[in-house]
């Protein structure tokens, strides 16, 4: 190859780089290469010092959950032509995966109650801000209004990115004593004036408390404003009413509960939909409908003169790669439950959270934060909630997550523990925590 | 040379010239496959669940659901059957060479695969608590430091999630930097053979952008640079190699003329393959750069993702990078986030987002970095570039190659549509191949080039893959040299014919909606 290229060594290929800056042996501080077998142990051992939530009890959520996930989804999204395929940017002999996101669109659409949807993004806390960006594009204003009840680390990349892209924010810690998220919704209600371009509220919210948009959303509309709703558990809407249908103009959310996994935090899923007429300010890739030279319906990426590649600076968003192999675990996943099963689903994941919060408010000392809530909770304890989450694990029970974890600011509110109860809990799993939190309490 | 040495010839005839038609529309192993809307209902379903337990619920009212969603259901076989039937219409690397410029389309190691999938891995909430979690921490450190010795440099942000959310990174460290000696430029400067994302992130960020000029060898003019640089530029936003497949020559003189001037040079990292291993970015005087882990680090594109893209900093960025990150300490590892930062990390300019990002890339990562060593990621520069000069120097003669002159080419290898019979364009080329059996090069990218095809090989094809590709690209650009009618209807042999991509954004039809009655 070399003699065909006519260089001397593969070495001169590189004459471009400086000599300075070339490396006269290899980088210095890294292993040679390794065996099959050596690499599988050794990342096994990793592996083996994590405590992976299959193996006990466990109760975490806060935008993060745990289902169970039928084995055809990872089989499927395995396939060679799914998996090692690129972004369809030739669509003739991509037509496997626009279809799939065309339908994901669908699906999506009528899961969070709107029009339309997209592509997906990378996960919730990303669709988020760029709905609020989306909505300030829209309404041509410059101040979102977040309830306290959205998830702390949205809400940390919003104020993170407003920073620098001017966007004015107003946010609010949440208390413990929100029983119902009442004072949250009348602080969005009196916040909200001629220069809102959106109220932000998650549904059910960080705590776990479920929420009637409705009247946020006609107070948002009264002044111009849109309502963005964010799910982060997207089972709950086989039993709650949808934000879209509640009237919210954007919904975005985190689809990681449904064919995703937990994977320590990602890769995971945004989900992000709207009213049509928006849709050219919407950000991220779209799959559509057309037809090809023979009549025949076919799918391509379209209105792409909104993103990068073709705006360059003046794209609605700087989003590319976006999260197509999760996008479609997703939509194999809800294609397997079909409307019953997502339904019954979230039917189970309710009755068994409902049961799980009467046995835990029954440990001594342990009270019931929450009205209305779908598989999540909050239980106020009676002194900070991290050290007993520690001493919980030590005990081999994953025991929801500290307030304080999420809220280092303190002020009664670390008081305050998580609870996600799925299907994948059983009642010995609820029995073993409540008597390990009656233990650790005592 | 020939990779067909038995010249063998498929015979599915063109449409329209004598095979019948049939009932179903399909073509043997060609299977057409209806919308899941079209085919289920909604009230199967392919999962068994037990019954709800009977609760008194504390849901009532406008709360709950009174209307139906829409959402079809599939048992298991059905749902098994429409998506591998949809996955026959892609093209893969698993089927064939995918010399997609740019983006890297190496083979993914299966192993990646069966590591991400330890339960130990993917079965770890991200709140967990850290005790119970010290393995994820330490391969998030593992990578992490990888990827800091390959680049030298001091620090890393493992958190963005793509290489544009890496880039959006870059620059808003590079901003806080700025903001915090109480410098307030508002200038970026990209060159404009830079990704779209490079414009588009600095914008976002809130920088008017200005392009960079070239010289005619396709690299940046430094003498012009040297000229527009002054107290107003935050930064330069350069991809080396460059998009054009060359090594920015100049790249220290770039490095010490914008330092001179008070600005930061950030470095898209998308073209890391052609130098991982050889050449460390940070002794090329790079302040930041993202690297695509799923370009140069194997882990899949899955269709349009996931990536990911950690930022690695030098020591003016580093106090400013995002949280969380992960840190060594006596007993372990620690995830340094919004709980227990202050003390340690009080300049972060902040979060990119929820939880510590895309661990299921990272562990594939940690997989190919440790099967690779330092000496096998060398040889993967090596033979990147060495299959890019291959497929320059073999198609040059038959393709214009406006920089065959510039010096070797890194990774990639790229091409103009000069020369082409009138009406023909880069567009028709592109078709062709799809006909001969390969993805097509990336196409009209960068826009420096008239009917830009840049072709990046990787170093995963072996000289017989490389010499059919050759082979069939070389016949594609003959045809569209002499003008054959019959490349300007390709491809001819696909699922679908050209899609009308117009029609499709005119009246756009994003979701499935029922046709109207009657």
């Amino acid at each position: 190859m070399l003699d065909a290229i006519g260089a001397p060594s593969v070495d001169a290929l590189f004459a471009d780089v400086p000599e300075a800056a070339r490396l006269s042996g290899l980088v210095e501080g890294l292993p040679l290469h390794a065996p099959e077998l050596a690499v599988e142990r050794q990342l096994a051992a990793m592996a083996a010092r994590n405590q992976p939530a299959g193996d006990r009890p466990f109760f975490l959520g806060c935008g993060a959950y745990r289902h169970h996930i039928p084995a055809s989804v990872d089989h499927l999204i395995q396939r060679g032509e799914f998996l090692t395929s690129y972004t369809p940017y030739q669509p003739e002999i991509a037509q496997g995966t626009l279809q799939a996101l065309f339908e994901f669109q669908t699906q999506v659409a009528r899961l969070l109650g709107c029009e339309v949807a997209n592509a997906s993004m990378y996960d919730g806390s990303t669709a988020c801000w760029e709905a609020i960006v989306m909505a300030r594009r829209i309404t041509k204003r410059g101040k979102a209004v977040l309830s306290a009840g959205l998830h702390p680390h949205y809400v940390s990349v919003a104020t993170t990115m407003a920073r620098f892209t001017g966007d004015r924010l107003e946010t609010a810690l949440p208390t413990l004593a929100d029983g119902a998220p009442g004072d949250d919704l009348a602080r969005l209600l009196a916040a909200i004036d001629d220069d809102t371009s959106c109220v932000v509220v998650q549904n059910p919210n960080i705590f776990g408390h479920v929420a009637d948009l409705s009247d946020l959303a006609a107070a948002a509309h009264a002044r111009g404003a849109l309502l963005v709703a964010v799910v982060t558990e997207p089972v709950s809407l086989g039993l709650i009413r949808s934000p879209g249908e509640m009237g919210a103009d954007i919904v975005v959310g985190e689809g990681q509960a449904l064919g995703v996994g937990l994977q320590f935090g990602g890769p995971y899923v945004g989900l992000f939909a709207c009213a049509e007429k928006h849709v050219r300010q919407m950000p991220g890739r779209l799959a559509g409908e057309t037809v090809d030279a023979e009549g025949r319906r076919g799918f391509v990426l379209t209105l792409s003169t909104r993103e990068q590649h073709i705006r360059r600076e003046k794209a609605t968003s700087n989003i590319c790669t976006n999260s197509g192999l999760c996008a479609l675990a997703f939509s194999i996943h809800l294609s397997l439950l079909g409307e019953r099963g997502l339904r019954d689903l979230a039917a189970l994941n309710h009755g068994k959270a409902v049961r799980a919060a009467g046995r835990l408010a029954a440990v001594p000392g342990v009270e019931l934060v929450n009205g209305p809530f779908f598989n999540e909770f909050t239980l106020r304890l009676p002194r900070d909630a991290r050290p007993v989450v520690r001493s919980l694990a030590e005990r081999g029970i994953l025991g929801g997550v500290s307030v304080g974890r999420l809220y280092p600011e303190g002020d009664g509110r670390n008081r305050g523990l998580v609870v996600a109860v799925t299907e994948t809990v059983t009642d010995e799993d609820v029995a073993a925590f409540a008597d390990a939190l009656g233990e650790v309490l005592a | 040379m020939n990779g067909n040495a038995g010249g063998w010839r498929p015979e599915t005839p063109l449409p329209g010239h004598g095979a019948p038609d049939g009932f179903t529309g399909n073509r043997a192993l060609m299977l057409e496959e209806p919308l899941l809307f079209e085919s289920g209902t909604t009230d199967q379903c392919g999962v068994d669940l037990p019954p709800a337990p009977e609760v008194a619920s504390p849901l009532e009212g406008t709360l709950l659901r009174d209307a139906p969603i829409g959402l079809p259901g599939f048992s298991e076989p059905e749902a098994v059957r429409h998506y591998t039937r949809l996955s026959r219409q892609n093209y893969a690397i698993d089927l064939g060479l995918f010399p997609l410029g740019s983006c890297t389309m190496k083979h993914n190691p299966r192993l990646n695969e069966k590591m991400a999938r330890l339960p130990g891995f993917a079965d770890v909430h991200p709140l967990a608590p850290q005790q119970t979690a010290q393995g994820a921490l330490a391969l998030i450190h593992l990578v992490g430091d990888w990827l800091m010795k390959l680049t030298n440099m001091p620090a890393i942000a493992m958190s963005p999630k793509a290489g544009a959310h890496g880039e959006l990174c870059g620059l808003l460290a590079i901003r806080s930097a700025l903001e915090a000696r109480g410098d307030r430029r508002q200038v970026v400067l990209v060159p404009e053979s830079a990704h779209g994302t490079n414009p588009a992130t600095a914008a976002f960020c809130g920088y008017a952008v200005e392009n960079v000029p070239a010289t005619a060898d396709g690299r940046v003019d430094l003498a012009a640079l040297q000229v527009r640089l002054g107290a107003d530029v935050a930064a330069l936003m350069l991809t080396n190699p460059n998009t054009c497949g060359l090594f920015e020559r100049d790249i220290l003189a770039i490095a010490a003329a914008v330092h001179e001037a008070g600005a930061f040079l950030y470095c898209d990292g998308a073209n890391f393959n052609a130098i991982v291993g050889r050449v460390r970015p940070g002794d090329l005087g790079i302040d930041a750069m993202h690297i695509n882990l799923h370009k140069t680090f194997s882990t899949p594109h899955g269709g349009g993702g996931p990536g990911a893209g950690p930022v690695v900093f030098s020591a003016a960025l580093a106090p400013f990078a995002p949280l969380p990150f992960v840190e060594k300490t006596a007993d372990g590892f620690r995830l340094v986030e919004e709980e227990n930062a202050e003390a340690h990390h009080a300049r972060s300019f902040g979060r990119m987002t929820a939880f510590h990002g895309q661990m299921g890339m990272f562990v594939r990562t940690a997989a190919y970095l440790l099967s690779h060593g330092a000496d096998g990621l060398k040889q993967v520069a090596d033979d990147a570039v060495l299959n890019a000069n291959y497929v320059l120097r073999q198609l040059e003669g038959v393709l214009d190659a406006p920089y065959a002159a510039s010096g070797p080419c890194m990774h990639e290898a790229l091409f103009s549509d000069k020369g082409l019979a009138e009406g023909f364009s880069t567009l028709d080329i592109a078709k062709g191949l799809i006909d001969e059996g390969f993805h097509p090069m990336t196409v009209y990218f960068p826009l420096v080039v008239h009917g830009a095809m840049l072709v990046e090989p990787t170093e995963t094809e072996g000289k017989a893959a490389l010499d059919q590709f050759i082979g069939a690209l070389r016949s594609v650009a003959n045809r569209a040299r002499n003008g054959d009618p019959d490349l300007k209807t390709a491809p001819h042999f696909a699922p679908r014919r050209r899609l009308d991509e117009v029609a499709a954004a005119r009246k756009p039809k994003l979701v499935w909606r029922p046709p109207p009655a009657g």
